[in-house]
């Protein structure tokens, strides 16, 4: 197998709060491959966000390692972080978080906006990435005029728009009914097949017992780390 | 370039979706840019107009009084004993290489009645060339002769709002009689309209005669050959200040004033006269100065306010562009340039404002507003740079904001 896209060791983050600390993260070791569809689980408060946040460059540890696609990121700048992000990353998360002010296809140019050099088939690449997610007859809507499913499927398309080596989804279900959720996971489950790595953050079992590797958190430590042969089907009719 | 016209069309977005506010927002930026076009084009209408009232006094000309020149201007005039003669300026005429012309007048005050009409005014005595030397010409009739000089006529030049006072519109005054410190004159010409002078005396409001009839008929008890002031015009303009020299030395002479002595007379230049009209504008200039810095600096501390509340407001946007990849100079640039975008456009309102009220202004003032294209362009500059100064601290706020705390903000 080749180098891991996330390698974790001893990983630690440690939350100042007034005089006492909070240990989010008490030492984790993980390693995720390249085209994996991994499911993040654990109860509230279990440190799934905070070892998301961290393993997608928006925030550091506290103590302990960290490779990105064999790259020790461990110390590095927030602008070399912010790169990381731009070209390797995307970002899905449960309250959509599009600009309210701009149409589906700017939402889905934001990347490129601050991609270096400045890329050239703007609008072509958008349109794309929106046929892709089944939106581009919503192209020149604002968030306000799309329903939840459909705004999250514009953040797909973003997510998707710098063909990034992975994307993270924290709970990309959690503000959706069942049946458009289970679209959402269709659609991300598409992108794994397309070889991208895929990493959801989820409280719901369902979904994970869609993916072929769960890891269960629990109080800053990993309870399990459990891989399936067998992905029970994902893809609904 | 793609990413500062995307942000630049996103400002002018964020602007128009809180119009009312970013109106006022800009309202110190509009009066401050405002003032500064008024005072530029006020300052230069006004300058202008000075200029154009000096140069009214006669071309390449010298004035020289009675009295020496104090700090505070010249006092001399009716006031003094004159200390000037008709000998003196004759020997300007035949000494001075740089002379033109040489005229002098001889003044007083008398009431004049035509019919039953009757006007008080300034009577100046002088010699046939004065309309040479002041530049100024008869509208209808002839001005003074020689000869009229040499037999001390009764004969009188009237100033245009002399003759609007004593005869009603349409009516002929030349050729017509009045009487003067009740002697009978007769009018031979009525002199162009001229204006004001910079110190607000109405030129056209004086008449003429020949000197001699004023030393000997009007002020008889005078000293013999007596005169108020000596106007001389140089050959060139490039020789007013020769001559001032020249005339300098040669009075000195003639009055017996050694070195260390205070000259007797005066000689002023009218470029001496446009710089002293100037310290008035100065004034003006500087009293529009103030205001607009003090507008420019409300204005900025406004604009610094209201990107302190955008940047808060904005929290959350600001953490998904960070997340998608916004270095921190990408967020502070967006907020520098939604700064200057408000503080720009104020400067764009605060210009046409601010043409409208110097045209105003020099319309109540009788001047004519100069709005240059190059203070257009200082306004715009000068406004982007209030929008950068003063929105430099919220923009590097929003960039130094945490990504994760960003994202969460409610
Ligand atoms: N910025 C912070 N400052 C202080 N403590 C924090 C901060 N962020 C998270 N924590 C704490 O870290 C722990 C893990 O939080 P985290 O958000 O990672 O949990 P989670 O597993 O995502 O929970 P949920 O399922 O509710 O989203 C919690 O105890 C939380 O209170
Ligand atoms: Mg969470």
């Amino acid at each position: 197998m080749d180098s891991p896209v996330i390698r974790f060791q001893g990983a630690k983050k440690i939350y100042p709060m007034s005089g006492e600390t909070v240990e989010a993260l008490k030492g984790v070791d993980i390693n995720i491959y390249s085209g994996e569809l991994v499911a993040i689980m654990g109860p509230s408060g279990s440190g799934k966000s905070t070892l998301m946040h961290i393993a997608g460059l928006l925030d550091s540890l506290t103590e302990g390692k960290y490779w990105f696609d064999g790259e020790d990121v461990s110390f590095i700048s927030r602008d070399q972080q912010a790169d990381i992000r731009n070209k390797k990353i995307g970002f899905i998360f449960q309250s959509f978080n599009l600009l309210a002010r701009c149409t589906a296809q700017e939402n889905v140019e934001l990347p490129m906006l601050y991609q270096r050099p400045a890329p050239s088939n703007l609008h072509q690449k958008s349109m794309e990435a929106l046929r892709m997610v089944g939106m581009e007859n919503r192209s020149s809507h604002l968030p306000s005029q799309l329903s939840g499913g459909q705004q999250q499927r514009v953040a797909i398309a973003r997510a998707l728009i710098n063909d990034p080596t992975l994307i993270m989804a924290d709970e990309p279900t959690g503000n959706l009914d069942t049946k458009t959720g289970k679209e959402i996971m269709n659609t991300l489950a598409a992108l794994h097949k397309n070889g991208i790595t895929v990493i959801i953050v989820t409280h719901d079992h369902e979904v994970g017992q869609a993916t072929q590797r769960r890891i269960f958190l629990r109080d800053g430590l990993i309870e399990k780390d459990e891989k399936q042969a067998q992905v029970s089907g994902l893809i609904v009719s | 370039m793609n990413i500062i016209l995307t942000m630049i069309r996103l400002a002018v977005r964020a602007l128009l979706a809180y119009k009312v506010r970013s109106l006022l927002t800009m309202l110190g930026i509009i009066i401050g840019i405002g003032s500064v076009i008024v005072m530029i084009s006020v300052g230069r209408g006004a300058h202008e107009s000075i200029q154009r009232q000096i140069q009214s006094l006669g071309a390449n000309m010298l004035m020289i009084f009675s009295g020496s020149s104090q700090k505070g201007g010249v006092r001399a005039g009716f006031g003094s004993a004159p200390t000037l003669s008709v000998r003196d300026a004759q020997a300007i005429e035949r000494e001075c290489p740089s002379t033109l012309y040489v005229s002098y007048v001889l003044g007083t005050s008398a009431q004049l009645v035509a019919g039953k009409k009757n006007w008080g005014t300034r009577v100046w005595g002088t010699t046939s060339n004065y309309n040479q030397v002041r530049d100024w010409q008869v509208q209808d009739g002839e001005f003074i002769t020689d000869q009229q000089v040499r037999s001390a006529s009764s004969v009188v030049i009237l100033g245009s709002s002399v003759a609007e006072n004593l005869f009603d519109p349409g009516e002929q005054a030349v050729g017509q009689q009045i009487r003067i410190k009740n002697m009978p004159f007769r009018i031979i010409g009525v002199m162009q309209a001229r204006g004001r002078t910079p110190s607000g005396q109405d030129q056209d409001d004086t008449v003429l005669v020949p000197y001699t009839t004023m030393s000997r008929k009007l002020v008889p008890n005078r000293l013999p050959g007596v005169v108020h002031f000596i106007m001389v015009s140089a050959q060139s303009q490039d020789l007013v200040e020769v001559l001032k020299q020249e005339v300098e030395e040669l009075l000195r002479q003639r009055h017996k004033i050694i070195p260390g002595m205070t000259d007797d007379f005066t000689v002023r230049t009218l470029d001496e006269y446009a710089n002293m009209a100037g310290e008035t504008t100065n004034t003006m200039t500087l009293l529009l100065t103030a205001v607009a810095a003090i507008s420019l600096l409300v204005g900025g501390i406004g604009i610094m306010n209201i990107m302190l509340v955008s940047v808060t407001e904005r929290t959350r946007e600001i953490g998904i562009r960070m997340a998608v990849g916004a270095r921190r100079r990408d967020i502070l640039l967006q907020f520098l340039i939604e700064a200057m975008v408000i503080s720009i456009i104020g400067g764009i309102l605060g210009t046409v404002v601010g043409i409208v009220t110097a045209m105003i202004v020099s319309g109540l003032a009788g001047w004519v507003a100069i709005v240059g294209l190059d203070s257009i362009i200082l306004a715009t500059l000068f406004s982007g740079a209030v929008g950068i100064f003063f929105g430099f601290y919220p923009a590097r706020k929003a960039s130094c904001l945490d990504p994760i705390e960003a994202l969460r903000y409610e």
